[in-house]
Formats: C-alpha cells, structure tokens, sequence
C-alpha cells in the first residue's frame, strides 16, 4: 500500500524527531522522501542543522575575575582544612 | 596553570575527553588551584545562564551557582565520575534551583507546547491544489557568506533569540544544544519526561532557526 507522500507542513514538525534518529523506518523512509522532492524543506532541515551548529558555538565571557576569586578562596579554605 | 592539565577541545573524541576530566578531577582532589580555576572559568557562564532560566531574580541565580560550586568542593571526595562533570554540576544546580525555588505550577504553559512549529500562513491553505505545501521559495542561507554567519553579531543575536524563549524551552535548548548534553542527561537534570523534552527542544529550535533567518536576510525583506 502506497502511503500518502508527506506535505511540507508536516514535514517541519518532524525534523527533530528525524534528527534525533528516533525515526520508526517507514516515517523515515517518507520523510526522505520528501526531501528528496522538495528543495524547500531540504533548505528548511539544513536551516535547523545549522542553528543547531551555530548553538553549539556560542562562545564564553570571560569571567568576573572577582567570582574567580571568591571561589578560589573558598576553595583554599576546604584545601586546608582537610583532614 | 599545571603543566599535566590537557584543556578539553570541543571536537576531541569521548575518551581523549574523558582522560582529560579524569585528570582535572584527581587535581581537584588534589587541592589544585589552578585545576579548580580551571573548572569556574569553563562552566561558571554555562551554569548562570541556566540558572537565569530557573529564576528571573539575578542575585538568586548568582547564589544557585555559588553554591553548585561549594556542592562541587564539598562533594569531590565522594564525586564518582559516573557522568561528565558539567552534567554533575548541572545536576546539582537543577536541585539547588528546585530546594529554593517555589513553583507556583508544576505543570508546562500550554502554549509552551502546543501549536504549529510554522506560521500555517508559510503553506497553501487546505482545499488548494498544493495545500500544506510551501507558498512560497524558502530563502536559503547558503548564498550568505560563512564569515557573516560566523560573526559576532550573529552570536549576539543569537544569544538575544534564546533570551526571548519561554523558560522552558530555553533549559531545553541551552542544555541540548549550546551545552551539548545527551537527551537522557537533559531530561534527567530538568525532571522532564523524554516527550516533554523533545518538544521543547522543537519549538525553541524553530523559533531560534526564524529569527536567525530573519537576521540573515536582514534588510532583504521577504520571509524568513
């Protein structure tokens, strides 16, 4: 039996359930599908992988040198306490 | 800083990772300063920025991270490195944050769950020939430069996009996605249910990937 093909709009709820690879076979197979037909939602999924990327740069501030200290501090006190 | 620490690369493998923490923890252990400084400056922003999500009252969030960090001085004899240490740290934050926070709702905001990921506008309306399709070309990124993506200015915008999520969906994608923590550690550290944390993760990640797109087009007009 041949399934109906996905539309675009249910296609972008999907994309993390296929990125996060939990994807039953045959949803995935439909959903490949349609990315192979549609450059549009190709773009879209390409669009999520590289927000997804970009997250994963965000990069640290340098830190208040003051937290810094504090913490050393406390770290001092429980280095020379120790039994 | 001791010669024998290794600083943790993002791309290194798991186990080249996991020999380097191993190495941090012992010079905690040890009493190594420049090891437990170390350890501040790599997680102290990571745990602010959640603990902002846990509470809008700053100087409470700067309390739960201070004391995840005499959690972690007063924990490193029994710590176990059953999971890394900034899943260990994030733990201890969620807990801190659930002992002194009062929720009025335990329950999630429905709209922080429900509805269409896509303004249903972007698609042709049912009854059409090509309804649920899109309605018009989706503008790609791939003609704007690496470097403009790249730059300073997108992290800005990017850092104000998760500042405008709702609480929950930011603890999902700072954990899942900027901290890069696995779904059962996310899920663990937020006392969420799988589901629960996959759809957060959707809708923030859809929201995030919109106002990216908006700012890529910048004055170029047109959909996102």
């Amino acid at each position: 039996m041949i399934e109906r093909e996905l539309t675009c709009q249910e296609f972008v709820e999907l994309v993390t359930e296929y990125l996060e690879g939990i994807m039953p076979p045959d949803e995935r197979t439909r959903f490949e599908a349609h990315l192979d037909d549609c450059p549009y939602c190709d773009s879209y999924l390409e669009q999520i992988r590289q927000t997804i990327r970009m997250l994963g740069r965000l990069s640290e501030e340098t830190l208040d040198p003051a937290i810094k200290e504090e913490m050393l501090h406390r770290f001092r006190t429980w280095t020379s306490e120790r039994p | 800083m001791s010669g024998n620490l290794q600083p943790i690369k993002p791309n290194e493998s798991p186990a080249s990772t996991n020999r380097a923490e191993m190495q941090l923890v012992a010079a905690l252990r040890r009493g190594d300063e420049a090891a437990f400084a170390t350890v501040v400056e790599r997680y102290h922003r990571s745990l602010l920025c959640l603990a902002r999500t846990f509470t809008p009252d700053t100087a409470l969030a700067e309390e739960l991270v201070q004391e995840t960090w005499l959690a972690l001085v007063r924990g490193l004899d029994r710590f176990e490195a059953r999971s890394s240490l900034k899943t260990w740290l994030f733990h201890v934050l969620s807990y801190q944050a659930q002992r002194r926070i009062k929720r009025e709702a335990r329950t999630i905001p429905f709209s922080d769950l429900d509805g269409p990921t896509v303004d249903p506008g972007r698609f042709d309306p049912p009854g059409t020939e090509w309804a649920g399709h899109w309605s018009e070309a989706l503008p790609d990124w791939e003609e704007t430069p690496e470097e403009r993506l790249l730059a300073a200015e997108t992290m800005v915008c990017l850092d104000g996009l998760i500042a405008t999520l709702p609480e929950r969906q930011r603890q999902v994608i700072i954990l899942r996605d900027i901290e890069g923590l696995s779904a059962a550690d996310a899920c663990s550290v937020l006392q969420i249910p799988d589901a629960t944390q996959r759809l957060l993760l959707h809708r923030a990640r859809a929201r995030v990937r919109e106002g990216l797109a908006a700012y890529v087009r910048g004055d170029e007009g047109g959909p996102a």
